[in-house]
């Protein structure tokens, strides 16, 4: 009443006076800014940059994207890559479905058997599964004959390109389904129970509503997965040309940078299209489960039981037919003459090419993105989520880290053409060095990484922070007795994740390398491009063990981790 | 009265935007008091103790700490221990260490900690319990550890955010009266925020009362129970009946009652009104308790008939609901101990005689 005469409003915002400590947060918050400044906002403006210049180096506005949408050819690409991406979701997407639903709603055996041979094309890159369907399918295969009665003339093209993506892409659509179904409310199913609902009637009423969100966010992944991979449509496409092979025809081939950037613009439009729908699905996802749901546990059902296995035994053996050829056709002598078993390319193959070094470059990479990168993207999560003031930087961090889920990798590599190949650019010498490749992959991959993160970070006490500096502790002590013993399994996790995708990865590096920095996924692709599809297919397998090697290492590092700094979990009373 | 300050707030204003979280928050914490902010959600008084440890910085106004302004201190300049709702313990360091938290960084020979974390481990009534992690504790054993952890440094405040809103009910009884035999015992100043009004009159010194970022009152807890100083802290403190009266002169009337008002308390907010001659519609503040069965003496003009219309059964208690032609169509909701209803075999419907205390009767 009275009160409202005293109001006033003071004239500049107060602020607190900082402690050194502060000034530290601040710095170090703004060099984690900065470096996601240089190696992706700059990069991805440079590509925008140069779309819209012409040769000369003049702004003209659109005019490149009206020459691009005059280009027959290049449209074709877009009917194309659009046709074979639909192709796959539509494919992929139930086929996963199916399987997470056998692994999560059933009581079927070997779950874990099953899970882990469906998750094996991670380990490998895309382009292992085009490989493997060449030997099978391809001039020379195995099965050619019967690919012929299903009325497809020859593997090449768009049927070996779905073939391969539909198993290259089905972890990962599966990944996203296995969460979604484990989302179930058991109490939803009692009560429907109670009422006397049909199984049918159950599945279309509460499974799938409750499902809906994560297929969507699998169809869109897959789709997105699809069309921005290089690898499967380099190895297998013949001459169906799709976008991704178009940038790198254009800018590798004919050193044609504006048509590059436009197509590298439009591939971009997928992809961002489906992280923004991503984005407002998972907010609604974790809306929906409160956290008085009562998790779902199925219970054993015969005939139900032994169908999934049935179904799930099928896809496992696509899958390990998919690896084993590989595995085959690498240690065969002379394909398809001599099938007795040498280690010849592993040996002769791949040493005397001098493509072997690329193996040791992809070692290293993946070591220093697991290394560096999860250091980075800890600290970028620690900082973004604990500590105060600098909203602007803050927000502007939040959205850098985000951004590069959006951003295929070809569209990253190109942009790190542009911007570090400019003669003008002061980090030029940057170019063709292993260290950038791993920079670039870092950022690649950063999102996934940044999310596990913050996700360990939120699980903290929000009050940690508070709590140090009333005893008058710095935050960065606390950070090191604290916050950082408790989020090691996380640390372990982002680490696994960056270094079995360095080891795979192809997209973005592919415009980045020299003679000297060449990576094994790399070779891969040189190697099938010369004809030598024998030893191209000893280091697709090669890279497959390193990762699986490296993924049993990574769990039992975990394992140790925990059992030094988790021990207080395990006390519970 | 001259009560030596530990804390004093001068024009506290904080807005988050354009919504306005205080409004010129003047208060005074006297040393070795203990205070508690009373109100509902969101009417301040978390942001209130937040802009007091610094967590917050208030848009505009002065904290002064023993005559020292820290209103642009940092938290850890700032000389206070907290203890949140979450308890804030470390999880994976045991009791121990997290007593030890704050004296590890003071330097002090590792001996010396020891026996002050023995000390302080015990003064919590948790000795023995040093090796342990806090997963193996209960909540309530876990807010003990907290509360030692933020005395360990012998902070000259301390601050307390809802700190048993996690208990179970009878925890939450138990320690509360805790933490005021210790805070008694060791004389701190303390400040603690609750929305629950019992916790805040069983423990409290001096209650704030707060809504919509404003200081409602500041009193003792049997002050702001007695004598609420708005409409909004009767309500909010206690239960109480709401009912249309008319003030004439010096004369109230609530439905067929008559009464002096002055007697009636209308010093509340219209205490000068009984000044001017003109006749003023009043709201009266009745809390159950105020309203007698007995003794009820022949004559008594405050005695009027009921019938019971609602039995609520609160233990040894009864909130009863009843309907009078005196205060009609406006019922009444009055505090009967469960043996007077059995003595007098009262039911629903059962008719019943009742008077009102004049003296407590308060008018806004």
């Amino acid at each position: 009443m009275t009160a409202l005469a005293h109001e006033h409003r003071p004239p500049a915002p107060l602020r607190l006076r900082a402690h050194w400590t502060d000034h530290a947060a601040r710095a170090a918050i703004a060099a984690v800014v900065l470096l996601l400044v240089v190696f992706l906002a700059l990069p991805l403006g440079a590509i925008l940059r140069q779309a819209l210049e012409g040769s000369d180096g003049r702004f003209v506005g659109l005019a490149n994207f009206i020459d691009y949408a005059r280009t027959p050819a290049l449209l074709q690409s877009v009917f194309n890559s659009l046709m074979v991406s639909a192709a796959v979701t539509a494919i992929t997407v139930p086929l996963a479905f199916g399987f997470a639903y056998a692994l999560t709603r059933s009581c079927m055996p070997l779950k874990s058997l099953f899970r882990g041979i469906a998750l094996v094309p991670l380990l490998a890159p895309s382009l292992l599964s085009a490989i493997s369907l060449i030997y099978w399918f391809g001039n020379q295969g195995l099965a050619k004959d019967l690919l012929q009665r299903f009325g497809i003339d020859q593997i090449y093209g768009a049927p070996g390109i779905i073939l391969a993506e539909c198993l290259a892409t089905f972890p990962h659509t599966l990944m996203i389904l296995v969460s979604a179904l484990t989302l179930a409310d058991a109490r939803l199913y009692e009560a429907a129970d109670a009422m006397g609902t049909t199984a049918a009637r159950k599945f279309f009423t509460i499974t799938l509503p409750g499902a809906k969100y994560g297929l969507i966010s699998a169809a869109l992944v897959t789709f997105t997965l699809v069309i921005t991979d290089f690898g499967i449509p380099k190895v297998i496409g013949g001459n169906f040309n799709v976008l991704a092979t178009d940038v790198f025809k254009l800018v590798i081939g004919q050193q044609d940078f504006a048509r590059g950037a436009v197509v590298a613009i439009v591939l971009l439009l997928p992809a961002v299209l489906t992280f923004a729908v991503d984005h407002i699905v998972q907010r609604r996802q974790t809306a929906m489960l409160t956290a008085r749901a009562v998790p779902y546990a199925p219970r054993p059902a015969r005939g139900f039981d032994a169908a999934m296995t049935a179904y799930c035994t099928v896809i496992a053996l696509l899958m390990l037919a998919m690896l084993g050829m590989a595995v085959f056709a690498s240690l065969a002598t002379f394909w398809p003459y001599n099938l007795a078993p040498s280690l010849k390319h592993y040996v002769y193959g791949l040493v005397d090419n001098e493509v072997a070094t690329g193996f040791f470059n992809s070692l290293e990479m993946a070591a220093g993105t697991a290394l560096i990168g999860t250091a980075l993207v800890f600290f970028g999560a620690y900082l973004q989520e604990k500590t105060r003031g600098m909203e602007t930087l803050r927000s502007t961090l939040r959205l850098l880290a985000i951004l590069p889920m959006a951003v295929p990798g070809l569209v990253l590599g190109l942009g790190y053409i542009f911007f570090f190949n400019a003669p003008t650019n002061p980090l030029n010498g940057l170019y063709h060095t292993l260290a950038l490749m791993t920079l670039c992959t870092i950022v690649h991959f950063y999102t996934t990484g940044h999310l596990t993160a913050v996700t360990a970070l939120k699980s903290l006490d929000a009050e940690f922070e508070a709590v140090s500096a009333s005893l008058k502790v710095p935050f960065f002590k606390t950070f090191w007795r604290v916050t950082l013993p408790i989020c090691t399994p996380a640390l372990v996790d982002i680490a696994r994740y960056f270094f079995i995708n360095a080891m795979t990865t192809i997209s973005a590096v592919v415009f980045l390398y020299s003679p000297e920095t060449r990576l094994a996924s790399i070779a891969i692709l040189n190697m099938d491009e010369a004809g030598e599809l024998s030893p191209a297919a000893a280091m697709a397998v090669l890279i497959a063990a390193a990762s699986a090697v490296a993924t049993v290492l990574f769990m039992l590092l975990g394992r140790f981790v925990d059992r030094r700094t988790q021990a207080w979990r395990g006390t519970a009373r | 009265m001259t009560h030596e300050l530990s804390l004093e707030l001068r024009g506290i204003h904080k807005a988050f935007g354009s919504f306005v979280a205080l409004r010129h928050i003047d208060l005074g914490v006297r040393k070795g008091e203990f205070m508690c902010f009373l109100g509902p959600s969101g009417c301040g008084k978390t942001t209130l103790l937040r802009v007091i440890a610094g967590l917050e910085v208030q848009t505009g106004g002065e904290i002064r700490q023993n005559g020292r302004d820290i209103s642009r201190l940092p938290p850890a300049q700032r000389d206070y221990g907290i203890v949140f709702q979450s308890y804030a313990l470390f999880p994976n360091l045991s009791v121990a260490d997290n007593v030890a938290y704050g004296l590890v960084n003071r330097k002090m020979p590792r001996a010396q900690i020891a026996a002050r974390v023995a000390e302080l481990v015990k003064l919590v009534g948790l000795p023995g319990s040093e090796k342990k992690y806090p997963a193996q504790l209960s909540g309530g054993q876990q807010q003990r550890i907290a509360l030692a952890r933020a005395l360990a440094t012998s902070p000259g405040l301390l601050l307390l955010d809802e700190p048993l809103s996690a208990l179970d009910a009878l925890e939450r009884v138990r320690l509360r009266q805790e933490i005021r035999a210790l805070q008694q015992k060791l004389g701190v100043t303390t400040i603690m925020v609750t929305h629950d009004q019992e916790e805040a009159l069983s423990v409290a010194d001096r209650i704030v009362v707060m809504n919509d970022g404003r200081i409602e009152q500041i009193g003792t807890p049997l002050e702001v129970y007695r004598e609420p100083a708005s409409p909004f802290v009767a309500d909010f403190v206690g239960k109480v009946n709401v009912l249309p009266g008319r003030v004439h002169g010096d004369r109230l009337t609530v439905g067929t009652l008559a009464m002096h008002a002055n007697g009636a308390g209308a010093a509340g907010a219209g205490g000068s009104g009984s000044t001017n001659g003109a006749d003023r519609d009043v709201r009266v503040y009745l809390r159950p308790e105020d309203v007698l069965a007995r003794p009820i003496a022949e004559g008594d003009p405050h005695v009027f008939d009921a019938a019971i219309e609602k039995i609520e059964f609160l233990g040894s208690h009864c909130h009863v609901r009843v309907s009078t032609p005196a205060f009609a169509p406006h019922g009444l909701t009055v505090y009967l101990s469960l043996n007077y209803l059995a003595e007098h075999s009262l039911q629903v419907g059962s008719p019943l005689r009742l008077r009102l205390l004049e003296e407590r009767v308060r008018v806004f």
